[in-house]
């Protein structure tokens, strides 16, 4: 088979990076075709220079066996090459329809020919297996579904090459299967696939060739068939990793935390909290898996202090903590890994030394009267740098130099250094590689064994499964549904998580 | 890689390079200035010379130059600690009126008393005016989300308007011995005592000094610093650290208008010895320049408060001797402000450059 897309040498770099170093892809006509490799391996960047949106510094594209130049997306359109980013570029006010066709109408005289524009969608939808109500709004209409419009943009701009990049990030294990099965049937029709993912899971369930890319260099092109995720993760990582966090055996002991009948408004004002009740036991790790949205971050807010109970009783240790500040919370023993690391979680412009001090300021030993002894922090803190193994020169250095692996740690060595009764932990490995990923995971469990009560959220449900002893489902701010570590099966909890056990 | 020396003296050190770049704003302000001069038909380097003159040029010119440190010192302070604090005072005209206003009220009330007694209460008097003139902004952020440079800019005038009135023809405060629009002068136990003959310097420059001093070790080495400046740079982590943001932002801006305060009485009780209706030539706008060129650290602010103080004192010199106006000086803050508001891309501009050049001498 001849290939379609022929990148040969490619470099790119930016300021102080090396982004892309040589890179060659080849990419056969009808294939499903994946790019893998950690966040930072140059895979974004590969594929915003074949779609036109940066230029690289030398290299060679050829399409078809035609060398191009794209001077930006417009180019690389006409070329046939299409992508569904991450975040849609969809009208929420248009309807799906109308959002397909924006920039490139049927047109009879001045007017759109609508009865036109829809028999042409409803051929392509009909065709790819898409079928879908073209009048709906976009705004009403679910992730996957927005997720299938762009898509459809790409069909009916004529695209045979699409490049998707993570599809999956943002959807639930059913979707992901209906997401799956488009492909499938694009691919059937003679569609090329490129699918950007550091998930090693679905290059092998879905992909037919593999591209594996570590720090901007091809390390490895493979037939999937011919390898298993061991192989591809040594490849992506650069060394063995450990897939599943060992759970040994721990009995639970007493409660810690017990939420009760928890009202709470979200950012908008809007309820988002609708009477949510959990419990989490001394060493016992409770995962709260669901769909963005749902309630996750009003309720880590909630019990961390930082957002308003409207009613209903948070208890810690049988003290009532609803109404209290986010200072009170850390006097009672919480500690709070928060989503946003960048926003709530450090002061980027802080030397490290003063962010571990962030929750500690008022506390012995690193005060004197109304003074900080600042020399103590200091070593205070190289000892925790030291035992989470910041990779940072000094702890003079500001946060914001830092990876994000590394700040990462430095947020878990800080929370960890409270020895809390309860960790709160929110999307602790969001944007991390799956070397720290690892790193994070073996920690939380460590503080499971330690008989601190765990309470984590992740939107990452195969996260939720891997280290959670009991998992809570919530959708629209209750929890809908509770599984047993041992018993829950994922296209189970994807169903509740999907609202199912509603009626 | 080749290690340029120079590299690291003056550009690798972070707190030397701010200190390199605020030298660089004068620098070039300097040589604008020199070309403005040169276009208006003014020889620049005699201008200059006068300038300096001024400043230096005997006893008594060097007094008023920190006659004009004095209050530039103070409220520089005060601009630095809420700009720490994610704050935009620029309301400490208004925060030095009603400190002035205080401090002299007290100082003339009164009779004679211990001086030491006296003067200290008219401090604290003026400390207190700036204070509440602060606390009322602050705590309009932090219960309603007014922003301050709204409200500030509105308090400004308020004490303008009451300044002017007290001491207008009908005015409570107005003295009733002569036809200044003024207040009675304050008693002699009332007066900061001049720390030279023939000189109008006073003891206010100490206590200025001291403050930034206190300020420094506040900022940089108590609790409540550190939690100032958490809010400043991040409130939200600040919040999650389990800091009250929005006490922080009134207490903060209390205090920052009790520097102001302490501007007004001082400058009322060590240089005029009554109240006047603008008895602060523009002290407190002219601070936002002294706290930034002093690089929002205490330290740097004594050092940018001196300057400043040269460039108001020297100004009158240069007036007088070559007829250029006075005014030439705000042109000059200007331009120094302008280049301190460009000093972060400059500064990584120029950090840039030195990187790949050291990598090419290497390569």
């Amino acid at each position: 088979m001849a290939a379609i897309i022929r990148m040969e040498n490619i470099i790119k770099t930016f300021p102080g990076v090396l982004a892309n170093d040589k890179v060659s892809l080849e990419v056969e006509k009808g294939e499903i075709h994946c790019l893998l490799g950690e966040n930072g391996a140059g895979k974004s960047t590969l594929m915003n220079i074949l779609y036109g949106l940066t230029s690289c510094d030398s290299g060679e594209i050829y399409i078809k066996d035609q060398l191009v130049e794209f001077s930006g997306p417009r180019d690389a359109i006409a070329s046939g090459i299409g992508m569904v980013h991450q975040h849609f570029m969809l009208i929420p006010v248009f309807t799906v329809m109308e959002n397909l066709i924006l920039g490139n109408e049927p047109v009879k005289g001045l007017k759109i020919d609508k009865i036109k524009s829809e028999k042409i969608l409803a051929d392509i939808s009909g065709k790819y297996g898409m079928e879908m109500n073209l009048h709906a709004y976009v705004k009403d209409i679910s992730v996957g579904m927005q997720q299938r419009v762009e898509i459809l943009k790409l069909l009916y701009r004529g695209a045979d090459i699409m490049i998707f990049d993570e599809p999956t990030a943002i959807l639930t294990p059913q979707e992901i299967l209906e997401l799956y099965k488009v492909m499938e049937s694009l691919r059937q029709r003679g569609k090329t696939i490129i699918f950007i993912t550091h998930k090693l899971k679905e290059v092998m369930e879905i992909s037919d060739r593999v591209t594996v890319l570590r720090d901007g260099r091809v390390i490895n092109k493979i037939k999937t068939e011919s390898t298993n995720t061991r192989e591809l993760a040594k490849m992506m990582v650069g060394r063995e990793v450990l897939f599943s966090t060992r759970r040994p055996e721990k009995r639970a002991g007493a409660e810690v935390l017990r939420v009760e009948d928890l009202y709470a408004k979200d950012k908008r004002g809007q309820k988002g909290l609708k009477g949510l009740c959990l419990n989490v036991k001394a060493g016992e790790i409770v995962g709260i898996a669901g769909v963005d949205g749902n309630g996750q971050s009003e309720l880590v807010e909630v019990l961390t202090g930082l957002r308003r109970t409207d009613s209903g009783s948070i208890k810690i240790e049988d003290r009532e903590m609803a109404h209290r500040n986010a200072g009170r919370f850390l006097a009672a023993g919480t500690a709070h890994i928060p989503d946003d690391r960048l926003l709530r979680g450090l002061i980027l412009d802080f030397p490290l030394y003063e962010n571990m001090l962030l929750g500690f300021q008022d506390q012995k030993p690193f005060t004197k009267g109304i003074f900080i002894d600042f020399n103590k922090v200091r070593q205070w803190s190289k000892g925790l740098v030291e035992a989470f193994d910041v990779r940072v020169p000094n702890v003079n250095v500001q946060a914001g130099s830092l990876s994000g692996g590394n700040q990462q740690k430095a947020v878990l060595a800080r929370e960890f250094a409270r020895d809390p009764k309860l960790l709160i932990a929110s999307q602790p490995t969001r944007g991390l590689d799956v070397g720290a990923i690892e790193f994070v995971h073996e920690r939380i469990m460590q503080a499971r064994q330690n008989g601190k009560a765990v309470l984590l959220v992740s939107l990452d449900l195969s996260e939720i499964m891997n280290l959670s002893d009991r998992i809570l489902v919530i959708y629209e701010g209750k929890i809908i549904a509770e599984f047993m570590a041992d018993e829950a099966a994922d296209t189970e909890i994807g169903f509740m998580m999907a609202g199912g056990g509603k009626k | 890689m080749k290690k340029n020396p120079l590299f690291d003296i003056f550009i690798g050190n972070d707190s030397v390079f701010s200190f390199v770049k605020a030298i660089l704003a004068v620098f070039f302000a300097l040589i604008i200035v020199y070309f403005i001069l040169l276009l208006t038909g003014y020889s620049p380097f005699p201008v200059y010379g006068a300038l300096l003159k001024g400043a230096f040029g005997s006893r008594r010119c060097f007094g008023e130059c920190l006659v004009s440190t004095t209050p530039l010192l103070f409220s520089g302070l005060g601009f630095a600690i809420a700009y720490r604090c994610g704050l935009f005072n620029i309301g400490l005209e208004g925060q030095i009126t009603v400190g002035g206003i205080a401090a002299a009220f007290i100082g003339y009330i009164f009779p004679e008393m211990n001086p030491v007694i006296h003067v200290s209460a008219c401090i604290a008097a003026g400390f207190l005016a700036g204070a509440l003139w602060g606390f009322i902004p602050g705590y309009l952020k932090a219960r309603f989300g007014i922003h301050e440079v709204i409200s500030v800019i509105m308090l400004n005038h308020i004490a303008f308007k009451i300044a002017a009135y007290l001491v207008s023809m009908q005015g409570p405060m107005k003295d009733r011995l002569d036809d200044m629009p003024a207040s009675p002068f304050i008693r002699d136990s009332a007066k900061i005592v001049r720390l030279v003959n023939g000189s109008r310097v006073h003891w206010g420059i100490i206590l200025a000094v001291i403050t930034a001093f206190i300020i420094w070790v506040l900022l940089f080495r108590t609790r409540l610093g550190f939690r100032i400046r958490a809010v400043g740079k991040n409130k939200y982590a600040a919040e999650t650290a389990g800091i009250n943001v929005k006490r922080h932002i009134i207490l903060t801006l209390s205090i920052s208008g009790a520097l102001g305060g302490l501007a007004g009485a001082v400058e009322i009780l060590g240089v005029h010895y009554r109240l006047f209706a603008a008895f602060s030539p523009g002290y407190g706008f002219d601070a936002i320049a002294v706290a930034l060129l002093g690089m929002v650290h205490p330290i740097g602010i004594i050092a940018s408060a001196f300057l400043f103080g040269i460039l108001r004192s020297g100004s009158v010199f240069m007036q007088a001797m070559y007829g250029v106006n006075k005014d030439m000086v705000s042109v000059i803050t200007a331009i120094i402000v302008l280049f301190m508001g460009m000093s972060a891309p400059i500064g990584i501009m120029i950090k840039d450059r030195f990187k790949r050049k050291s990598h090419g001498t290497s390569v």
